[in-house]
């Protein structure tokens, strides 16, 4: 059991929540972060006066996911997430203890069970 | 003094005046001092009105664009509002009201009546104008109030070109709509030109200004291409508009604009009846939001407020050409149409795959062309007989006039989209007309102009949030929180 916490780029997102989604895995939050990185700022020019911004907005996409699906889950994310410019993002893989379904009270890896049928 | 021993000139026949029925036209003594000064103040206070719907079109397009984009917008606004004026003054003027061909105008280069031909008179108006016919008004009255009709032209070609060209782009094509394309069009008509003579009506510019200013910015999208992500899987997602408050305040401040754009249209108010046109105006803005609302409620099964915004505006355009020449109960139905067809033609374009952002093209266009037909199905006998055209096909007319008003959308449509493309391909390959997929994802704001039109969203402004509203600690605050009892 993992948790997958990826940063990337806005625009990749939708079509990654779709594919993860068809392929049976459409559980996931994802938060607006700002980060700094190789990528590097930009400048803002106000009435001549100048500030550099290094932090930029990138998408967090976390999801917990059974060890089997760990590989295809990520795969996902590396293909349509990569555009070979930096600022592409990064990936994190992190062991999780257990895992609860709040509705029915069950725990383990059939909470995170693949369910492509429902897949919409 | 230019009021001086003014000489009486007959009205001109073909030229869009109004004679409110009843009142005499011509004057053996021509017209007063008062009546000069009466005439202008009313063209001038229309100007005035028409150059504030720039604000308008500047809300409207901000509203419907993306945070990230409004500096963007409004800068785009305000530098081609100058262009216009400047290049107008320069070419545009001479181009489409200057004595010529019947195709453009040859004389009055900047506003200049010494390069006239003999017949001068002391207002300055017929000095390089003759075939625009009489109007009691001072020349510069006269071009205040077109030159800013020619920016409300350009303002909705860049309607649909939002958030992706680059601002070099929009410079150019400025130059080049408002010096040249916009005037040849404009003297066709109200220029003397050939459409005039084939007895062609645009009363203020439903073909004019709006369907112009739409086939241009049909082209421009679709030499463009949609913005990124508004077609995915071959369906249209929606890129919704960050403030609809602002689109509707846009809305409001065209709505009252066009009170100058129609009643203004007159060219004086001394024996005109332009409370007529302003009453016809308004009925039919009052129509195509209840059409349009209607409109939305068929198509979407909600009560879409961009949709019921652009029903007004549809139905602006569309009683624009016809105002001055048909009934209140016409000017409803016109507008009534215009707007209901608003929501049905925004989700065809989608179908097709132009991204339109503001719906410019059916706002603008398809409107523009109704309104230009509607003259030839209403048009009365008491509103236009004096112009020496039929009455409208079901008002007891003839359909020659509607045929001569099909043809001249062709011919406009034709021409201005024609040199709308030459100019666009021209910018594509030189300077490059779209911003780089970088630049249009980061946003046009911190891509073209270094700085955010609203920067709180997107950066750490000194001192933006008061102290202490954000990622406070109540319990350093001293304010007692559930969980320091």
């Amino acid at each position: 059991m993992k948790k997958i916490e990826a940063f990337i780029r806005h625009e990749s997102f939708e079509e990654i929540r779709t594919r993860l989604s068809a392929m049976g895995l459409p559980s996931m939050s994802i938060s607006e972060v700002k980060g700094s990185g190789r990528q590097g700022g930009y400048t803002e020019s106000y009435r001549g006066a100048k500030a550099t911004i290094f932090m930029r907005p990138k998408l967090k996409m976390e999801m917990v996911v059974n060890d089997a699906d760990v590989d295809r889950a990520v795969d996902v994310v590396l293909e349509l997430a990569h555009t070979g410019e930096p600022g592409d993002g990064k990936i994190f893989i992190i062991p999780v203890d257990d895992a609860v379904r709040v509705r029915t009270g069950e725990r383990g890896d059939i909470v995170l069970a693949p369910h492509p049928e429902d897949a919409a | 003094m230019r009021l001086r021993s003014i000489r009486t000139t007959a009205l001109a026949a073909g030229v869009l005046l109004l004679a409110a029925p009843g009142l005499a036209v011509a004057q053996d003594d021509g017209p007063t001092p008062t009546d000069i000064a009466v005439n202008s103040i009313w063209v001038v206070l229309g100007a005035i009105l028409v150059l504030f719907m720039q604000a308008g079109f500047a809300m409207l397009e901000i509203g419907l664009s993306r945070m990230k984009n409004a500096g963007a917008v409004a800068g785009k606004i305000v530098i081609n509002l100058s262009i216009a004026l400047l290049m107008f003054w320069a070419t545009g003027f001479a181009l489409a009201f200057g004595d010529g061909s019947g195709i453009s105008g040859e004389m009055g280069w900047f506003l200049n009546a010494t390069d006239a031909s003999a017949d001068t008179n002391s207002l300055g108006l017929n000095s390089f104008m003759n075939a625009v016919g009489a109007y009691n008004i001072p020349v510069e009255a006269f071009f205040f109030f077109q030159v800013v009709f020619c920016a409300v032209s350009l303002a909705i070609v860049f309607g649909t070109m939002l958030d992706r060209t680059k601002f070099i782009g929009y410079v150019i094509f400025a130059v080049f709509f408002t010096g040249l394309i916009y005037p040849i069009v404009a003297h066709w008509t109200w220029g003397g030109g050939w459409l005039a003579k084939d007895g062609f009506l645009d009363f203020a510019g439903s073909s004019i200004v709006h369907l112009q200013g739409a086939t241009a910015a049909l082209v421009g999208t679709l030499i463009l291409g949609p913005r990124i992500g508004k077609f995915r899987g071959g369906r249209a997602q929606p890129i919704p508009g960050h403030s609809i408050p602002i689109f509707i305040l846009g809305v409001f401040i065209l709505w009252v604009g066009w009170m100058g754009f129609n009643a203004g249209s007159t060219l004086g108010a001394v024996g005109l009846n332009f409370a007529d046109i302003a009453v016809n105006t308004n009925l039919a803005a009052a129509a195509g939001v209840i059409g349009a609302t209607i409109g939305s409620l068929f198509m979407f099964k909600t009560l879409d407020v961009s949709q019921m915004g652009n029903g007004a505006i549809a139905a602006l355009v569309a009683i624009t050409a016809p105002c001055a020449f048909v009934d209140p109960w016409a000017a409803v139905l016109i507008g009534l149409v215009a707007g209901v067809i608003v929501p049905p033609l925004v989700v065809l374009i989608d179908k097709i795959r132009v991204d339109d952002p503001v719906g410019a093209i059916p706002v603008h266009g398809v409107a523009g062309i109704w309104g230009t037909l509607a003259i030839g199905l209403f048009a009365t006998e008491g509103r236009i007989g004096e112009l020496g055209v039929s009455p409208g096909l079901l008002m007891g007319g003839t359909a020659q006039q509607l045929w001569v008003q099909f043809y001249g959308i062709v011919a406009t449509i034709a021409f201005t989209g024609a040199a709308s493309l030459i100019v666009f391909l021209l910018i594509k390959y030189t300077v490059g007309l779209r911003v780089s997929e970088q630049d249009e994802l980061a946003g046009l704001d911190i891509a073209e102009h270094g700085m955010y039109g609203y920067p709180e969203q997107f950066i750490e402004v000194p001192g933006a949030f008061p102290e202490g509203a954000r990622g406070m600690d109540l319990a350093n605050l001293g304010v007692r929180t559930p969980s320091t009892d």
